[in-house]
């Protein structure tokens, strides 16, 4: 088959438009789940079908695509997405976050403050955030239907109970505009405070067919307790190679004498600080240029 | 004075097959009223139809709320339904299985109704529950252990201990006792009816079992093939048995 054989972004346009009406009605009821027919992508589930739908929805030809997986550009899964997209819809690409028009992301929000008119595409596994106490899909409906979010609070109380402290550090359940309750996939819960942002949020499950969004400037609250207040906790170190005491860290065993750094797990983030001249405690240039 | 649910005409058919007919009864506040009858007499059926969990085919469940007054819960909205289910109603079943969650801790299970009504405080709420352990006889420092490592007796009190705490103002009970040891059973019944007499509970009791509501109804409703055939004070019904299904009943629980 040639390359031509595909429609732009893959997707056929019936299906687009079956896919943006399921966006749009998320827009309009920020954190609530709507049912979409997810299609076969080729792609195996749990590699982001469902974000690379309501990516292929949204882009036009005029898009810059930035792909991301766990903060990285470079990862398997974000190298094999965003070449589908070069291939399907020839738009530009790029790994820098300011440049994107569209960034689909699985597990992190960008360090850099998005901006109005970007578009952030999440990944999800799993949409439901009471599924964890009740597995019957027609209760947990009727929970978000009725507002009864007791049962969120039940969680976090058992994290509290066992670990004495709630130790949810994933995939942290917020409310959405006062509203639904969301799981705002498996981001670290440092991430939850810039899910208040000026970008377009969208949320794609294929598997579980549920697309949900969150507008601009909407308010999202993380769930805690009055004794046990919310904490967007990270490592408590600065990044080893770019030296930024603020970003989120992902640990790496560097030798085999148990070594190991601090990075920042947005590596355009950090290599954007380094060209600027930051330094951290390892970036010695070598190893700067190593892990580059 | 309103009786705390007034009970019309209830009526639920399968089919051809009655499972409770033309059911009435006024329960009064601070009452306890037992619910007799061998398993197909319609006793669960009827219980399931006062506790919302099954849509009668005739009659009206009405309910003294404390914000609106009397209430047909049957016509009720289906929101505030379940915001009485998980505050001024409690139900208590059979196999605590299906009432608990087995896979939180005790601690958690007690406070889910709190947390239901939107208490926040995570002291506040472990301290109600251990309070509430010990209401029902279960060690403080068990509060973090899940159900599943409870013996049958405690996970029955557990579940008992998790309806209570918001304070509903009607409980009901399915066969509370049933598959527990015997000695287990006399426990419980001892332990329910301390409860029941120190918070002034209504309560509707399912049983198979004359022990248990000799011990804790004030009245009681003996049930045959879906109707009711017998109804008084639970002494004298069960010491001067009217129909001749009571005494059976009656008598035969005096062979064994
Ligand atoms: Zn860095």
């Amino acid at each position: 088959m040639t390359e031509t054989a595909y429609n732009f972004a893959y997707l056929d346009e019936q299906t687009k438009r079956m896919i943006r009406r399921a966006i749009l009605k998320g827009v309009a009821i920020p954190g609530y789940q709507v049912p979409f027919a997810s299609r076969e992508m080729p792609m195996p589930y749990g590699w982001g079908t469902g974000g690379v739908q309501v990516t292929a929805a949204c882009l036009t030809p005029a898009d810059t695509l930035k792909v991301i997986d766990q903060g990285a550009d470079d990862t398997t899964n974000a190298v094999s997405i965003r070449k589908f997209f070069q291939r399907t819809a020839q738009v530009a690409v790029t790994e820098h976050t300011a440049e994107a028009s569209v960034i689909q992301t699985r597990h992190r929000i960008p360090e850099a403050p998005l901006t109005e008119g970007q578009i952030l595409v999440y990944q999800v596994p799993i949409p439901e955030p009471l599924r964890f106490l009740e597995p019957r899909e027609t209760e947990t409906r009727k929970m978000h239907a009725l507002e009864e979010y007791g049962l969120m609070h039940v969680k976090l109380y058992e994290d509290i109970a066992h670990n004495g402290e709630i130790s949810t550090a994933y995939a942290y359940p917020v409310k959405v505009e006062g509203r639904y309750v969301m799981d705002p996939s498996p981001i670290p819960k440092f991430d939850n405070p810039r899910l208040e942002s000026a970008a377009i949020q969208l949320f794609g499950a294929g598997r579980e067919q549920r697309i949900y969004a969150i507008p601009p400037y909407t308010q999202v609250v993380s769930l805690d307790f009055e004794d046990y207040p919310f904490e967007a906790s990270k490592a408590d170190h600065p990044c080893d190679l770019c030296g930024c005491g603020t970003s989120y860290l992902d640990e790496v065993i560097v030798d085999d004498d148990g070594g190991r750094m601090f990075v920042c797990s947005d590596t355009d983030f950090c290599a954007t600080r380094r060209a600027e001249g930051h330094r951290g405690r390892l970036a010695g240039e070598d190893l700067a240029e190593e892990l580059a | 004075m309103t009786p705390l649910l007034q009970v019309k005409g209830v009526t639920k058919r399968y089919g051809a097959r009655l499972g409770c007919g033309d059911v009435s009864f006024d329960l009064w506040p601070g009452e306890v009223m037992g619910i007799v009858g061998e398993s197909g007499s319609g006793k669960s059926t009827l219980l399931s139809c006062l506790a919302g969990h099954l849509a009668p085919d005739e009659g009206q469940v009405i309910f003294d709320t404390r914000a609106e007054g009397p209430q047909d819960v049957l016509t009720m909205s289906e929101p505030a339904r379940r915001m009485l289910g998980r505050t001024d109603w409690a139900f208590v079943h059979q196999n605590p299985r299906d009432g608990l969650r087995m896979g939180v801790s005790a601690g958690a299970n007690v406070g889910e109704r709190l947390m239901a009504v939107g208490a926040r405080h995570y002291g506040q709420i472990r301290e109600q529950a251990v309070d509430w352990l010990g209401r029902v006889e279960i060690a403080p420092d068990r509060v973090d252990d899940r159900p599943r490592a409870f013996s049958g007796g405690m996970q029955q009190r557990l579940q008992i201990a998790r309806n209570l705490v918001t304070g509903p103002r009607l409980v009901f009970m399915d066969e509370p006792t049933g598959g527990l040891d015997v000695s287990v059973q006399a426990r419980l019944l001892d332990l329910l009816r301390g409860l029941v007499r120190e918070m002034g509970l209504s309560a509707i009791i399912v049983t198979h079992d004359l022990a248990v509501v000799r011990l804790l109804a004030d009245r009681l409703m003996v049930m045959k093939g879906g109707r009711v055939v017998e109804t008084g004070l639970t002494d004298q019904v069960l010491d001067d048995p009217q129909h001749g299904y009571t005494q059976l009943l009656v008598s035969s629980v005096l062979q064994v």
